[in-house]
């Protein structure tokens, strides 16, 4: 690999025809698109043209490197790491210093941003000049600095966390796990006389809580590390491991079908947007 | 002063954020909206740090001539370019067509196809880890195969599937689910204490 000034490899041949017979296509598609367009003006045409013809030499660059690492697969990786960054940027200044910060520091940054001014606040100067601190990052000498606002982050996340997960993960989890291991019990000559296999079946329900309750206690004895897993412990362990390997089969059967989505996605876009085949 | 203070203001924040919680009076909220107002507006310095970082990693390669510098310009192109239609006295800002068809032709497409790429990535590790060589590769297999098919036109097959899929996901997959949950809540609370007392300190770096 070529890593200094010296001994870089120029393009070969075939890789430059390569090159020229992908513009030519991509450019007689420009064309094509601009041609056929039903927009009001040309100008129109030749814009929305490009911006589809564009969009479609990307789609087909990221699939290109199901062959391998290309030129293509990396101009439009490089170009999405850019764009995206200088999106979030943009993003980040328009809605929270814009947004939160200005509106509470100065009338005629207000003004000029255009946003309803609300009132000063030396709270939110600070914030910002935590945030200016947290630059210091960038200078050798006073890097040690940033640790300020960094510790700002860090000790209030972990407060807000610890309540949150606390609270959520854990108690309403844990809550919800005990349910009513007899749903609607009335006896056993009523559950008899009344069985039935139906999903809102009294039999079904209260068998759903039992594998609910017993799944939850063998899932975390199977993540319990402390003891060995031997014995009765280890047969709630094995258990564990079953329930969750169908949880895992239905999150693997979930995410491939959301990815199939989105391949479908695109080649709708392909055919239909594009090459208008469909 | 280097250590001692940001320890201290993990601390107090830490606690401080615990305490609110318990505490529901309205000084209590608007303090915590504030902290949070905080977090967000530093938290903006940070991306700002990440692509400072960026902008200095391409730029050496730049200068460098390094292996695939041209990409790096490329990066730093894309980059101004987006700024420069983000930036309202000139591109327009966040309503500008130019700023929403960059966003709609060059970030859409290309996020959507990168992740519907891992369509066959996926098909190919699902070869692997779904050969049904143990009973329990053999429930995962057969998970995954009914939560996929439930979107499939099966004709009478069709409803059995879906009502299986729906007692996974109701019943099985809860469990599971619940169990992760719980341990992630411990997880976390045991992380959070840890960082509130400083007995974690990692993020403070090397000194």
């Amino acid at each position: 690999m070529a890593t200094g000034n010296g001994n870089r490899k120029s393009p070969s041949n075939a890789v430059k025809i390569i090159l020229v017979i992908v513009a030519v296509v991509f450019l007689i598609s420009w064309i094509s698109k601009a041609t056929t367009g039903m927009a009001d003006s040309t100008w129109l045409n030749i814009r929305d043209g490009f911006l589809i013809t564009f969009a479609a030499f990307l789609t087909l660059s990221i699939f290109s490197f199901l062959y391998n690492d290309n030129p293509f697969y990396k101009f439009a990786e490089h170009l999405y790491v850019g764009v995206s960054a200088a999106y979030w940027m943009c993003l980040g200044f328009w809605s929270i210093i814009v947004g939160n910060f200005v509106p509470h520091a100065s009338k005629t940054l207000s003004t000029f941003f255009k946003v309803p001014f609300q009132e000063y606040s030396w709270f939110y100067y600070v914030a910002f000049a935590f945030g200016v601190i947290l630059l210091m990052r960038l200078l050798p000498k006073a890097g040690w600095i940033a640790r300020w606002p960094l510790a700002v982050i860090i000790g209030t996340t972990a407060g807000f966390n610890l309540s949150r997960y606390l609270h959520s993960d854990f108690m309403s989890q844990v809550g919800n796990t005990f349910q009513p291991l007899f749903v609607d019990w009335q006896g056993a000559g009523h559950f008899f006389s009344n069985l039935s296999l139906a999903a809102d079946g009294q039999l079904v329900m209260s068998a759903g809580n039992w594998i609910v309750v017993v799944g939850v206690l063998c899932g975390l004895v199977y993540f319990f590390f402390s003891k060995e897993h031997k014995g009765m412990f280890g047969a709630a362990s094995r258990l564990g491991i079953w329930i969750l390997m169908i949880t895992f089969g239905a999150s693997f059967g979930y995410t491939v079908m959301g990815r199939i989505s989105l391949l479908v996605g695109r080649i709708t876009f392909l055919f239909d947007d594009w090459l208008s085949i469909l | 002063m280097k250590r001692q203070l940001p320890l201290m203001l993990v601390f107090l924040l830490g606690a401080f954020m615990i305490i609110q919680y318990f505490v529901p009076a309205q000084a209590s909220l608007d303090a915590y909206e504030f902290i949070l107002d905080w977090m967000i507006i530093i938290g903006i310095f940070a991306m700002a740090l990440g692509i400072w970082s960026l902008m200095r990693v391409s730029w050496h390669k730049i200068k460098r001539r390094s292996h695939d510098w041209q990409y790096a310009a490329l990066t730093l192109a894309g980059l101004f370019i987006m700024v420069l239609f983000g930036f309202e006295p000139i591109g327009g800002g966040l309503k500008s067509y130019l700023w929403l068809q960059f966003y709609e032709f060059v970030m859409v497409p290309v996020l959507a196809t990168i992740f519907s790429l891992l369509a066959f990535f996926m098909a190919s590790a699902a070869y692997r880890a779904f050969r049904a060589r143990s009973l329990l590769a053999a429930v995962l297999l057969g998970s995954a195969m009914v939560l996929m098919f439930r979107v499939l036109p099966l004709g009478p097959l069709s409803d059995p599937i879906n009502e299986l899929a729906g007692w996974i996901l109701v019943v099985p997959n809860l469990a599971a689910k619940r169990a992760i949950l719980i341990g992630v809540g411990l997880g976390m609370v045991a992380t959070s204490l840890k960082v509130i007392l400083g007995i974690e300190r990692s993020y403070l770096g090397r000194d």
